[in-house]
This record gives structure tokens, sequence and C-alpha cells, in this order.
């Protein structure tokens, strides 16, 4: 048995290193160094673990700039057998569809896969819509919220971590998982991934390599438009209380939780 | 689907039921849909899937809904995603609305999106703000965007329905209305209620206060509680006022607490009313999960710590010290106001 699993990933600026502007209250994203989005690591962990385990090979894809390509050999040094980049200026731009109509095109033109795993969302755009919207355009079963995993040559079994506890479901191949942090513990590359992965291939697509026109995708073909952004003002004020007027400071929380109606 | 298609008219909510009951945030959504639905002048319908409701349906003609579109089946006794997405499309292509608004729950962020996918239009994920464009009659979506730092207003002008979801708490209940209006039962192909996907069993978690997403009031820790028996002390002050237990990502990292207490971008997003901050200096990364709470309290010795700088209330000394005083504080209030 052999099974042909892909990872999606995303590069994200390194949330730890990004200071606050004390005056504005922006981020200041200059000079942070960019890293896999963490969930993204999950899921290629779990991809690794299954081929390992019951044979197979793992094939990483990310859209992005030309400087993904680092994200895709530190996914090679963690396990991954393949890296596709998809860069092309055409797809700049694009809102969670546009980005899933490029990655879906991309599986199918690379594929067919078994299983195809992703982070729950990434820590930069937050929507956590592109895996669900990637399985619905390639027709693969979907599961999100995973929180473990027992892959078998029909399907996988899963738990879900919902509001309600755990869902227990499955979900026959092929299909597409979305993940959590506690799926498991991702590891650190090995000297031997290291090397591997200075050497690996990248396979770079480009919109002339996908079946799709410069209408679907990017800026062009996302249905979503941004109006407008804005910084919100820091409105609060804050009321400071130090060692020696603690007990007024706890007066004040008293109020605030009164005015709250929790006591 | 392109907005000329066909006639998209009115707005849809796409409810919320667990265990057979409508959720609040069936109710945030209904209020909210009414008050754009004046707005556009058009009506509000809202779609449950339920295995069997126990709850009223028609409770919410009060909160502003025009039509109540009740699925019913067997199938829908535990949450299965295939099943949830054919029933919404089928209902979509039979109502096609003009905007779909759904809870940014597990479910909500689950179905939304694949349905977003097979239409083809677009979908904004954890809207805090919606209204409408008094120009273009077009749905204006806001969320915080690049951790919370900036908000993004979005719309979708050409393809339909509008699509949005919304995290529960984002908007109020409104006051019940005396007003009525149709409830339907709609009869959905055998088909339908069938899926690949076999939902095999739901283990409620017990004990742990339930998601945090959904409380009134969160209190959390960071490693200023030095130990991890410091949470006791934390979930002694939650208990007492009714709140979820927080945590700042170190702490959980450190195994003192579970990973569904973590607040901040790699965690959970929380928008309580109060948010209590113990030992938690304030990364980047845990102020995003947080800041929008309405009233935030913070306890640091460091009179220096990032946290101060967004919230109401400081208090600058050991948490072990001022938790216990709080504690006993709203004891003491609490023993007046019960006589």
């Amino acid at each position: 048995m052999t099974m042909n699993l892909a990872v999606l990933i995303k590069q994200v600026p390194d949330s730890d290193e990004v200071k606050m502007d004390p005056e504005k209250g922006t981020m200041i994203r200059e000079g942070v160094s960019s890293i896999i989005n963490p969930l993204d690591l999950n899921a290629l962990e779990a991809a690794v673990g299954i081929s390992r385990d019951i044979g197979g090979r793992v094939t990483v894809l990310t859209m992005g700039p030309p400087q993904a390509e680092e994200a895709l050999r530190e996914a090679i040094a963690l396990g991954a057998d393949r890296a596709i980049l998809l860069s092309d200026r055409a797809f700049a731009g694009a809102d969670s569809w546009a980005t899933s109509l490029v990655l879906a095109e991309a599986l199918r033109k690379t594929g067919p896969y078994d299983i195809v795993l992703a982070g729950e969302k990434a820590t930069d755009g937050e929507t956590g819509q592109v895996g669900p919207e990637v399985a619905a355009l390639m027709g693969y079963n979907l599961a999100t919220y995973v929180s473990f995993l027992d892959a078998g040559p029909r399907g996988v079994s899963v738990k879900c971590t919902v509001e309600e506890g755990t869902l227990y479901q499955w979900i026959p191949l092929p299909c597409l998982l979305t993940v959590l942090n506690d799926l498991n513990e991702p590891s650190l590359p090995t000297l031997a991934g290291k090397k591997k992965a200075r050497r690996a291939e990248i396979l770079k697509l480009g919109l002339a390599d996908l079946e799709l026109t410069r209408e679907n995708v990017g800026l062009l073909g996302s249905p979503t438009r941004v109006v407008r952004i804005e910084t919100p003002k820091i409105t609060r004020q804050t009321e400071f209380f130090s060692a020696r007027d603690l007990e007024r400071g706890i007066d004040r929380v008293i109020d605030i939780l009164k005015e709250a109606a929790v006591i | 689907m392109r907005k000329e298609d066909r006639n998209f008219q009115g707005i849809l909510v796409f409810g919320e039921t667990r265990s057979n009951k409508i959720h609040s945030v069936t109710y945030e959504l209904t209020g909210k849909a009414r008050n754009l639905a004046d707005v556009k002048g058009c009506e509000v319908s809202v779609l449950l899937l339920a295995e069997s409701l126990r709850d009223d349906p028609s409770d919410l003609f009060r909160f502003g809904a025009d039509k109540v579109l009740v699925v019913q089946d067997p199938s829908l006794s535990i949450f299965n995603q295939g099943i949830a997405v054919n029933v919404l499309k089928a209902i979509i292509e039979a109502e096609n609305p003009e905007i779909l608004l759904a809870p940014a729950t597990t479910i909500g962020r689950t179905v939304l999106p694949s349905v977003a996918a097979m239409l083809q239009t677009g979908l904004t994920a954890d809207c805090t703000g919606l209204e409408i464009d008094p120009d273009s009659g077009l749905l204006l979506q806001t969320r915080p965007a690049i951790g919370g730092n900036v908000m993004a207003t979005i719309k979708t002008p050409f393809h339909r329905p509008q699509m949005a979801t919304v995290r529960p708490k984002t908007f109020r209940i409104p006051a019940p209305r005396n007003r009525t209006g149709t409830l339907v039962y709609p009869t959905l192909p055998k088909e339908t209620f069938s899926s690949p996907i076999q939902s095999i069993h739901l283990q409620r978690a017990e004990g742990d206060g339930g998601n945090i997403q959904d409380r009134d009031c969160v209190v959390s820790g960071g490693k200023g509680l030095r130990r991890p028996e410091g949470f006791r002390l934390i979930k002694e002050l939650a208990e007492l006022i009714d709140a979820g237990v927080g945590a700042s990502r170190p702490t959980v990292e450190a195994k003192w607490i579970s990973y569904p207490h973590q607040v901040g971008l790699s965690g959970k997003v929380v928008a309580p009313k109060i948010y209590l901050a113990a030992g938690i200096s304030g990364a980047v990364q845990h102020l995003a999960g947080m800041q929008t709470a309405q009233k935030i309290i913070a306890i640091n010795k460091d009179p220096e710590a990032p946290i101060f700088r967004i919230a109401d209330v400081a208090l600058c000394g050991d948490l072990y010290d001022i938790l216990p005083r709080l504690i006993e504080r709203i004891r003491v209030e609490r023993c007046e106001r019960n006589g």
C-alpha cells in the first residue's frame, strides 16, 4: 500500500517576533522572519507519520511569492518527499476562494491524492476557509478541527474537537483534513533532512502550467474585495494602580464586575 | 453564482442547534439580520437542522425572522458535514438568498466555506461588524485582520449569496417583539441525507466549563503564576464569577493547562464582556486573541508589561496578594447582596 499524501502549507510572519508600535498601535513587521504556519507543521508531521507507517509519498504545496521556496525546503528537511511552489504575479491579491482554486488545480495536476492535510487556519489571515474550500472544489470528503487520526487504506478515523466535546468520524478516501495542534508534536529537522533539503528540486508552477485563466485567479478572480482598512484607535484609558493603591484598584474591579452584572 | 444568474432576495441565517435545542447565537444572528433587512426592505429566513427540535422554532419570529425553515431527519442527530452541506445547498438553491449569515462556530466554519466554494461566491470569516452600504445595497463585512490590529471591511460585489460568518457574542440578542411569521418544514430528496462521511459518536466534554469563546467573562493565567498549581486560584476566581478559564501559550506549552484554554492567535480568539489576565505580560500573539474584550483587567508585577497598555484597569503587584483579596471582596459583596 502506498498512500499519495499532500500537505498544503503557508508561509507566515513569525508572530513571536512581531512587535507593537506603542504610538500607533500597529504591528511592526519589518525585519520579521517568515516561518511555516505552525498548524501546517502538525499537518506535515501527520503526513510523514502516515507515509512511514503504511508507506507513501508526501508532496508539500504552497502558493506564494518566490521566497516561499524557503518554507518548502524546510518542509523537505522535515520529511516531505516532493515540494511544489505555486507562484505567479497573476496569483497576487487572491482571497480564500481564488487561493483554493489554484491549490485545487495544482492537486488535480500533480495528483491524484488519497489524503490532503492542512493546518486548521493560518496565523496571519485566520480565515480557516482554504482547507474546506479546496476539499469542496476537489469533491473530497472533508474533516475539520482534527485532533487525532488513524489512517488506513480505505479511510481515516478522526477525532474532531468541537464546542460540545469530541466528535468521532470515519472519513473515506480521498479526503482533506484540517488539523489542530494537539494532533502531534512536530519534529525538528534532522541533519540528513537538511542536507536533502538543500539539494532538493522544487517544482514551480505558474498560471501557464495550470488549466486556469487570468480572470479566475488572484485579485481578478476573487469574489470578495477589500473596501477599506482601518486602524482602530486604542480608546482604552488605562487606570493604573500601583502597589500602594491596590485597595482602590480592587474597588474599581468590583465596580466593573457589578456594571457587567457579574456579581 | 453571479448576481445576474438568478433573482436573489432576502437574508438567510444558517441557525445552529445543539442537542436539538436552538443555540443563542441563532438569536443573535436573527436580530442582526433583522436590522440589515429593515435597511434593505427584505425578509429574514432562518434555517434550523435537527434530529427532532425540542425548542419552539416560532420563537424566532419575535426576534426578527419572517420565515423559519426546519429540516428534521434522523441523520441529523450528530453533526455530519456532508449532510449539512447538502441541506444548506438545497435550501439556498430553493430560496436564492442575497445574503447568508452563519455562526463562526466549528459547524459554521466547516459548512460555509464548503458551500461558498461549490456556489463560487465570496465568504468573510469572523465578522465583527455587518452593515448595508447605503449606495450599493451591498453587505459590508468588517473583520479584524493581521492579528486583530487593523479592521478590514470587505464586500462581495458580483457574486451571490454574499456570505459571512460571525463569532458568537458579537451581536446582542434583541428584545423580543410581538410579531409573527411563517413556519415551514421543507421536504428534501432522500439522498440529501446521505454522505460517505460517518459521524459515529459525540463525546460531550464535561466539567471543563465548555468553550471559553462562549463565555461572558474569561479569567486567564500566565507564566506569572510561577507554578502549575497557580491555576487553582484562577479557577477559583473563574467559578465565583461564572467565567471561562483562559491561559497564555507558555503555560499550555509547559502543560500546566490543556490547549482548549489557550487564548491568542495560536489558540482561541475571545471577545468577552470582561477579560481578566493575571501574570500575563502580553505578547502580541496573546493580545491579538483578547483585545476586543469590552473590559480588560490586568494584574502584573511589571509596570512596563505590554498588557497594561491595552487594559482598562491595571493592577501592578503580586497576583498571589491581589487575587485572594479580590476573591474575598467578591464573596463579601455576594453576602451583602443576599442578605
